[in-house]
């Protein structure tokens, strides 16, 4: 009898030199297959598709424990999004996981006008986001893809930062009548929500840390580095906030407005491009809503070129969205 | 309680009852004079699309699909028009079912309407799933027929009309390839061949053939009739069974694009088009009971 990767041991020393069986693993923050495991437990509407990558993804969790509720569809990415649709309509809630690339941007129109338009409840974990895919290279990378999805009617758009936040994400939009988009890390994504207490609540922005001499409001596997700066900051002197904004579409237009009213700096940071993204919804609530005085800047990928190639904690450093980058950032715009 | 009687009430090797044809006849002919009109209204709109299919909606709703007066019974046999642009044939045929007001008809396209050149799940009653982006509704209906296996709902079968020249569409090889994988037995394509495509026919566009060997190659059982003869087409359905596994159908409708008015049968020309009221007038005058 073959064993499963999921059944192998492994060890934390075992880094150094890994396998998929041992990347498996190290991928903690793929809490995804789990907790929808769980919630399948008592929910017969739950399952889960994937498109080749159920170990990369840790749906092999969900897997082993509802295999009955549980789709490969091999490296057909559009087929598999279509195919989701069609499950919702028949009472279930499908859950499809596959690289963002290949379903942010590769499944753009299968979204909107499978999923979007017709407001049915899939749900898309949109993992290995942004550059965390480093040097496999731009067909890897997916750094468009909030501005495309939250450009989308009907779409609800959510970038859980770790593994509590997923979870908690994943749970409070069980019942959520249309679509989401789930954009995630590569699973080992750094706790942010253990450490600090927070509570994630869905729909609003979330106050990591409080200050008053800047916020930065950032996204997804930014949030830790954000973090990390604002407390690196505070030995300084420098007070900064730290807020999440996980949930990118609706985006909590009137939380912004109201941090902008308490600071007179905002640095947006974010694993995407700087317009479309975070800090264009950002640009968009203070304008709309009519608050001036606040200064905003942009942390994130450039517009007009694409993303060097790179390990990625390398990338981070090049593009300052690591802590030390988002220091610097920071420490420039209050010189 | 069913509309009408499902396939199981009658057998295709038996006495085919020869009303059950008339009325399938009839329909088609309702099916063309109402896309006359509607088109009317809209003033512009996709005729030779729907004439090649009027058949094959008018058999599918004349005994064949399970569908009740609630259009939406969970065990419903379930229609995908993944040929959106036929809508405006299948429109009447859904208020004949009593699904829709009439007089939503005459609403046709106009602003703020339900019905539109391509169908709207949210808002037409009786619209299993909203398409008009072609190659998306074969991979809808493996989702639908996975869905309501894994749901235990054997006797549910899943229909998906597609265009031909929409086999170019990659995700329609994507779907066939999963149907096969997953012995999906439930769903059934049903291959409109009206041979054209709006540049030309199919051949000179982009091939398609062999659509049979094609199919065959994925795993697919394939059956292919003519698409306007309505005790073949009622026969060719009735002989689709339901399976919730095994192989999944395919029924290559070998069709004219524009059957039924005789100056567009075969005609390049028409597939998008609009009849100012005289010439509907004569037109209604001119479509055949095929």
């Amino acid at each position: 009898m073959t064993s499963d990767i999921t059944e192998r041991a492994w060890t934390p020393e075992q880094e150094g030199s890994w396998d998929l069986a041992t990347s498996y693993r190290l991928c903690e923050s793929f809490v995804a297959g789990q907790v929808l495991a769980d919630l399948a437990d008592h929910d017969d509407r739950i399952a889960v598709l994937t498109a080749d990558l159920k170990f990369s993804n840790r749906t092999r969790d969900f897997e082993l424990r509802h295999p009955d509720r549980f789709v490969n569809t091999g490296i057909c990415e559009q087929n598999m999004v279509s195919m989701a649709a069609g499950m919702a309509t028949c009472g279930y809630i499908p859950y499809v996981a596959t690289f963002a690339s290949f379903v942010g941007l590769l499944c753009a129109e299968q979204i909107r006008t499978d999923l979007a338009y017709p407001n049915v409840p899939v749900r898309v974990i949109a993992h290995h986001t942004g550059i965390s895919l480093g040097f496999y290279g731009t067909s890897h990378h997916a750094t468009e893809d909030i501005g495309i999805t939250r450009s989308i009617a009907n779409l609800t758009v959510i970038g859980p930062a770790d593994a509590v936040s997923l979870t908690e994400a994943l749970r409070q939009t069980v019942d959520l009548e249309g679509p989401v988009y789930f954009r995630i890390g590569r699973g080992r994504d750094e706790d942010v929500y253990g450490r600090t207490g927070a509570e994630f609540e869905f729909g609003r922005l979330t106050t990591l840390r409080e200050g008053g001499d800047a916020a930065i409001v950032a996204t997804g596997v930014t949030l830790a580095p954000a973090l990390r700066a604002a407390e690196e900051l505070a030995r300084e002197g420098v007070s900064v906030a730290v807020v999440d904004a996980h949930t990118l579409r609706p985006f909590d237009a009137e939380g912004l407005c109201e941090l902008a009213s308490r600071v007179p700096r905002i640095l947006v940071a974010e694993e995407h491009n700087v317009y479309t993204g975070l800090a264009s919804a950002c640009a968009d609530a203070l304008v709309d809503g009519g608050v001036g005085g606040v200064k905003l800047h942009r942390l994130g990928l450039p517009v007009d070129e694409y993303a060097l190639i790179g390990p990625p904690t390398r990338l981070y450093e090049h593009y300052e969205l690591d802590a030390a980058g988002i220091v610097r950032r920071m420490r420039n715009l209050l010189a | 309680m069913l509309i009408r009687a499902t396939v199981d009430a009658w057998k295709p090797a038996a006495e085919e009852p020869a009303d059950l044809v008339e009325e399938v006849r009839d329909l088609a002919l309702f099916i063309r004079c109402e896309t006359v009109r509607l088109i009317g209204i809209a003033k512009s709109g996709h005729f030779t699309s729907v004439f090649s299919c009027a058949e094959l909606l008018a058999a599918l709703y004349s005994g064949v699909l399970r569908v009740s007066e609630d259009p939406a019974w969970p065990d419903r046999d379930r229609l995908i028009l993944s040929k959106g642009h036929c809508a405006v044939g299948l429109y009447p045929v859904l208020a004949n079912l009593g699904y829709f007001p009439h007089d939503w008809l005459d609403t046709y396209t106009r602003v703020g309407s339900p019905l539109g050149d391509h169908p709207d799940m949210r808002r037409v009653p009786g619209t299993d799933f909203s398409s008009g982006s072609l190659g998306h509704g074969l991979s809808i209906g493996a989702g639908m027929a996975l869905g309501n296996r894994m749901a235990g709902r054997d006797e549910s079968r899943v229909w998906v009309l597609t265009g031909d020249q929409e086999l170019n569409e990659g995700q329609i090889w994507e779907a066939a390839q999963a149907a096969s994988h997953y012995r999906l037995g439930n769903l059934v394509a049903v291959v409109d061949r009206n041979r054209m495509g709006l540049d030309g026919t199919t051949e000179e566009v982009m091939s398609v053939e062999p659509i049979a060997d094609r199919f065959r190659s994925f795993g697919w059982e394939v059956t292919e009739i003519d698409g306007h003869d309505a005790r073949g087409v009622l026969s060719a359905f009735a002989a689709v069974g339901s399976e919730p596994e095994g192989r999944p159908k395919c029924v290559i409708a070998n069709t004219r694009k524009g059957r039924g008015v005789p100056y567009m049968d075969l005609s390049r020309t028409w597939h998008l088009g609009y009849l100012e009221p005289a010439d509907a007038e004569k037109t209604l005058s001119l479509i055949e009971r095929v």
